[in-house]
């Protein structure tokens, strides 16, 4: 019991930290989770945070909400989900609160906005450095197709603006055909 | 009974806005301003301000921005709560699938198609992310040249960070708050 607790807990004051210092939303909050659920916690492993981003990206809502759903859950079921979403709701909501009473007087203030471009640049960082962690897991598999869809997936996003959605949805069927293709080779291999 | 109205409209936020981040701008735009008029269209880019410096999801931080505009604290509880409703019941569908099928080899493959693709997808935002912190615009810059160097330092100093010591995050953001402020107080 007291186990369920501590974990409860746990669960709940990482949701509410990962969510005050998620800056600009979107997939910002992706290396924040995995630092703290996968390499800290050990919670999740590598695997399961990727295929949690494609959920949450993928799903209606707030990533940020999505992915506290899906943690909470592995974590301990759906309270566990409850759990998480509050504690990631709960921020946002405070601080808009005073920040909505105050908002002439914040948007105003030199040092808040100096603040806010060093972040920019700090909330690039973190990004590019999941990225490059990601992406040599990726290249691990000396295997030519998940280069491919990587590089063709990045084209698509990054140069011609393709909507997340249709991505992952052509990349489920890539992964599915490209199965397929493996599983008769195999089931050739073993005829022979 | 602004609340059942508040309720209502940012559930269907929540409900289509796939994607997440400035795919929802649209739709809090339709449901906000052109339809119940709670908020002007001044009011609404002030919003979208707020989201770029606070923390926390746009969808969220507007629901409590327009919430209390409209109906105070209570509002603002009713709203974030329409919001994450479509979440929790969708998500937590999947999850539940997710868990139950994973171990089929189908799935497997459909998921091990979909991992390179979100990388991809990380890295393009990273790219917009980049573009925005050097040249405060997410779209092509207009000049290459006009970059702010003092943002590329503490992006460089923050990367070498996060690859040299697998730094907590976190903290590294938060130390780059306080470069921010140093760096751009001198010049």
């Amino acid at each position: 019991m007291n186990n369920k607790m501590n974990k409860y807990r746990t669960l709940f004051l990482s949701a509410l930290q990962l969510s005050t210092f998620t800056f600009g939303g979107g997939v910002v909050i992706i290396p924040l989770m995995r630092k703290k659920f996968v390499e800290k916690l050990h919670w999740i492993d590598e695997q399961e945070m990727m295929d949690y981003t494609a959920i949450a990206q993928s799903s209606p809502g707030a990533i940020a909400v999505n992915a506290a759903i899906l943690v909470g859950y592995r974590v301990a079921g759906i309270a566990g989900a409850l759990i998480a979403v509050l504690g990631t709701v709960l921020p946002p909501l405070v601080i808009l609160s005073v920040i909505s009473f105050f908002y002439a007087a914040f948007r105003a203030n030199q040092i808040v906005s100096m603040a806010m471009a060093g972040m920019a640049a700090g909330v690039a960082a973190v990004i590019c450095d999941v990225v490059f962690t990601m992406g040599a897991g990726v290249l691990r598999q000396r295997r030519v197709l998940p280069v491919l869809v990587m590089a063709g997936a990045f084209a698509a996003t990054c140069f011609f603006g393709v909507n997340v959605v249709v991505i992952i949805l052509v990349c489920g069927v890539i992964g599915a055909l490209d199965t397929i293709r493996l599983e008769r080779r195999e089931r050739r291999k073993e005829g022979a | 009974m602004i609340y059942l109205q508040l309720l209502w409209s940012f559930f269907q936020i929540g409900l289509f806005s796939i994607g997440g981040g400035y795919a929802t701008m649209p739709l809090i735009q339709h449901q906000v301003v052109d339809l119940h008029g709670w908020l002007t269209m001044t009011q609404f880019s002030d919003i979208i301000t707020i989201s770029q410096m606070t923390p926390g999801p746009i969808a969220l931080n507007s629901a409590t921005f327009v919430g209390i505009q409209v109906a105070g604290i209570p509002g603002a509880l009713v709203a974030t709560l329409g919001c994450v409703i479509p979440s929790c019941i969708i998500v937590t569908t999947l999850a539940y699938v997710y868990y139950r099928y994973k171990g089929l080899t189908m799935v497997q493959g459909v998921l091990s198609g979909l991992r390179p693709a979100v990388v991809a997808m990380i890295a393009s935002s990273g790219v917009s992310l980049l573009l925005l912190a050097f040249y405060s615009t997410s779209g092509v810059p207009a000049d290459w040249a006009a970059i702010d160097w003092r943002a590329v330092l503490v992006f460089a100093a923050a990367f070498f960070i996060l690859r040299r010591w697998k730094s907590d995050p976190i903290w590294v953001m938060a130390g780059c708050g306080l470069a921010g402020v140093v760096l751009y107080s001198i010049g």
